[in-house]
């Protein structure tokens, strides 16, 4: 497969993925800030420090009202990272390959794109949020399941894999981080029915709920981490996004899912083998904010070394 | 569509009934639907030199214009011959020279045109052809006859319109497809293929075919990956290739892999930085050595350009004759050649009823459309002419024909014109219909996409 194509369907992929979580974010925060209307404590600016353009949106919006962040965080074509943009870049990415894809993910990418920005040109957005961001998530939803049932399963699709199982696993431990935020000016509301409601907020959002019941039954904060950080068979939780991703990136190299030909293999491998050796009370031990940060440090070095290996484009 | 007593014509009979027994709202409805169906397919075209927001479709018209099939064989029946001739034009033109020799074309206006590519002189394409894919430009005058106004050579667009016009044709009018003998055009993809493989080296059982573009901010992105889709083969850009020992490879996720076949979409000014514009970022550096060893076929060839410089295209009649010993089925557009000195001056004479274009224009740009012009704009172009008759024809205007299109919710005649597409491989093939464009603003004669003509479906019944 040429590089460049390789390329763009994995960032296609990241990108979707990438919006949806967008939207799972601001669910998190429209689901928690309902139960907390209430106290008067609504709290939007952690939600634009936890996607790490805060730098930017104080230099363009100054306060954190919802109708800013959310407008950021959504419509803002000058944020790198909004919904947005976000389909923007997939949809130019998967143009350029649309001789490799299915005409089903193109046109599902095509009207995906124009649903967004048609809303982010209509006016009273404000008015019917809920709904949008669950069209949003669901039309991420819904391309996962196109490219699964229309795309053939060789490298193509396994670099689409690839791209979405990192950005999960990168959103899926910022969500959490979310929680971590929002929590941190009251810590004396850990384990008050407070503290329940927003961990059923986040399970919620995540489209984690109903298997997380499942599996632990009561809400408890070490069972969340656990359930999102460390499940095997969860398909958002964190160490079985990145054991998914270590399978795609053996299946386009060929080698030995138990060793290593390249950085990202030895990168990822590594990464993968100490979550699946690590437990919630590790994690919460030496504190879930530190242990993501380090984590995505980590991710994006397995990202780059992923762009060096097969996109790179520099004179052979 | 109508005969000139404006009863419908005979094949079209049945369209007209079909026609009649929709309400206005109904054809509109119609119309809506397929136009939104080309953007939610993301069929559009990309406008030069404005930002975001300027994909745009062709604007569709819903109506059909039909062709009847002994009209068409005669048609087709002389562009086979017109390409046939043209080849052997490109082929001579780059070796021996012999019609410049006996005096058929005067050698100056070929040495004089830009599109000449000295780079291509002695270089034998495989089974000597050089242009595999043309789209011949057609217009219908008042009486009836269709003329030839220009040739494409280099990287015609549109056939991607005509298939996709077609598919949004089938769900617009179900009914009709199945009642009327439509000739389908759905071959095309595969009659592409076909000639291309046929390019190949003969000991490479599986030749590796690519589509080179521009990449997505070329107007015509939209067709380049939909033909790559539609064979199956790879889309590239000049970066994906490289080319080591006058051989041209793939930067794949596994290394390089050979190419053997081009269909490029890119002007040989930019397919080769080392071979013609330097600044070129689009081309692959020492493709035109890779094709001078014989080591990659290039689809159009370089060079087939000279072939479609308008000075040129006035000599196509000669070229037939001359080759082939044959009349030319399809007449030309008269034409006059400002540098011959009794033609410039009749053309600076009749300026006022006169279309003037440049030799090297596409898309409708630069061009007079006499009576449609103001005296300054008559008294600019003679000066023109004057600065550089070479770079002039003048041709008269003809009553184009018109053809019936739905405005708002009646319908008005608009000016059109016809291109089909013609494939030279082992075989030609002449895709039955072609794409018929549409000067959308009332009475003008201008029916090029970028300057906002539509496109309607062509069938030949």
């Amino acid at each position: 497969m040429l590089s460049r194509v390789a390329d763009s369907i994995y960032w296609t992929s990241r990108y979707i993925e990438r919006a949806e979580a967008v939207a799972r974010f601001i669910a998190v925060n429209l689901n928690i800030s309902m139960d907390l209307s209430t106290a008067g404590n609504q709290q939007w600016g952690p939600l634009v420090t936890t996607t790490g353009d805060n730098e930017m949106f104080s230099e363009t919006y100054g306060e954190a009202t919802k109708r800013n962040v959310i407008e950021f965080l959504t419509f803002d074509r000058k944020n790198p990272n909004s919904i947005l943009t976000c389909l923007i870049n997939a949809r130019e990415n998967a143009r350029s390959i649309r001789e490799r894809i299915s005409a089903e993910m193109w046109e599902h990418i095509n009207r995906f794109y124009l649903m967004v920005k048609d809303e982010g040109d209509a006016e009273g957005i404000l008015d019917d949020l809920h709904d949008f961001y669950d069209a949003v998530r669901n039309s991420g939803q819904q391309f996962v399941g196109v490219t699964d049932a229309t795309m053939t399963h060789g490298e193509g699709w396994h670099f689409c894999q690839l791209g979405r199982f990192l950005e999960r696993a990168d959103k899926m431990s910022r969500i959490l981080d979310v929680k971590y935020y929002i929590l941190l000016p009251s810590p004396q509301h850990v384990g008050s029915p407070f503290d329940d409601l927003q961990w059923a907020a986040l399970l919620r959002s995540a489209s984690a709920y109903e298997m997380y019941r499942q599996r632990f039954g009561r809400i408890a904060p070490q069972n969340v981490v656990d359930f999102l950080m460390l499940d095997k068979e969860f398909p958002r939780a964190v160490l079985h996004c990145l054991t998914r991703a270590n399978e795609s990136l053996h299946a386009i190299t060929g080698s030995d899912i138990e060793g290593f030909t390249n950085l990202p293999e030895q990168r990822l491998g590594q990464l993968r083998a100490e979550f699946a050796f690590t437990s919630a009370t590790d994690i919460i031990g030496r504190g879930l904010h530190e242990f993501i940060d380090d984590f995505q440090t980590r991710l994006n070095s397995v990202g780059e070394s992923i762009g060096t290996t097969f996109f790179s484009l520099q004179p052979v | 569509m109508f005969s000139p007593g404006g009863s419908p014509r005979i094949n079209c009979q049945l369209l007209y009934k079909h026609i009649q027994e929709l309400t206005s709202n109904d054809l509109r409805k119609r119309k809506t639907a397929a136009e939104r169906s080309m953007i939610r397919l993301g069929i559009t075209f990309n406008v030069y030199g404005e930002q975001e927001g300027t994909e745009r479709i062709i604007p569709f018209d819903i109506l059909p214009r039909i062709i009847q099939g002994e009209q068409w064989s005669w048609i087709s029946k002389g562009l086979k011959q017109r390409i046939v001739a043209l080849n052997m034009f490109i082929d001579d033109i780059y070796h021996d020279q012999k019609i410049l020799k006996d005096g058929v074309i005067p050698e100056h206006v070929v040495r004089s045109a830009s599109s000449f590519r000295p780079q291509c002189v002695g270089l034998n394409p495989p089974h000597g052809i050089w242009c595999h894919i043309t789209g011949t430009d057609l217009v219908r005058d008042g009486d009836g006859q269709f003329y030839v106004l220009e040739d494409n050579l280099r990287c015609p667009s549109g056939v991607s319109y005509v298939l996709q016009n077609r598919q949004l044709m089938k769900q617009t009018f179900p009914g009709l497809f199945e009642a009327q003998f439509v000739r389908p055009v759905d071959d095309y993809c595969s009659q592409l293929l076909d000639a291309l493989n046929y390019l190949a080296p003969e000991h490479i059982e599986k030749p590796q075919v690519a589509v080179l573009s521009p990449g997505i901010y070329n107007s015509a992105y939209f067709e380049h990956s939909f033909l790559a889709q539609q064979m199956g083969v790879e889309l590239v850009e000049g970066r994906d290739l490289v080319v080591r020992d006058r051989r041209v490879y793939a930067r794949t996720t596994k290394g390089l892999r050979s190419v053997d076949v081009i269909y490029r979409r890119i002007d040989d000014d930019f397919i080769d930085p080392q071979a013609f514009r330097k600044d070129s970022m689009l081309g692959v550096p020492g493709i035109m050595d890779a094709y001078r060893a014989g080591n990659i076929a290039l689809a159009n060839a370089p060079g087939t350009g000279i072939a479609d410089d308008k000075v040129i295209y006035a000599y196509v009649p000669d070229m037939i004759k001359y080759y082939l010993s044959e009349d030319a089925i399809l007449p030309n557009v008269p034409t006059y050649v400002c540098w011959d000195d009794k033609q410039r001056d009749h053309v600076i004479k009749n300026i006022a009823d006169m279309v003037v274009k440049p030799a090297n224009e596409s898309g409708g740009y630069g061009m007079l459309i006499g009576p449609r012009a103001s005296k300054e704009e008559h008294a600019k172009f003679v000066e023109l002419i004057k600065a550089n008759p070479r770079n002039y024809i003048a041709q008269p205007t003809l009553s184009l024909s018109r053809a019936p299109v739905i405005i708002d919710d009646h319908l008005e005649g608009r000016h059109v014109d016809l291109r089909p597409f013609i494939i030279y491989g082992r075989d030609i093939y002449v895709l039955p219909g072609g794409l018929t464009r549409v000067a959308l603003r009332k009475g003008s004669l201008v029916v090029n996409s970028s300057q906002g003509g539509g496109s309607k479906d062509t069938w030949v019944v």
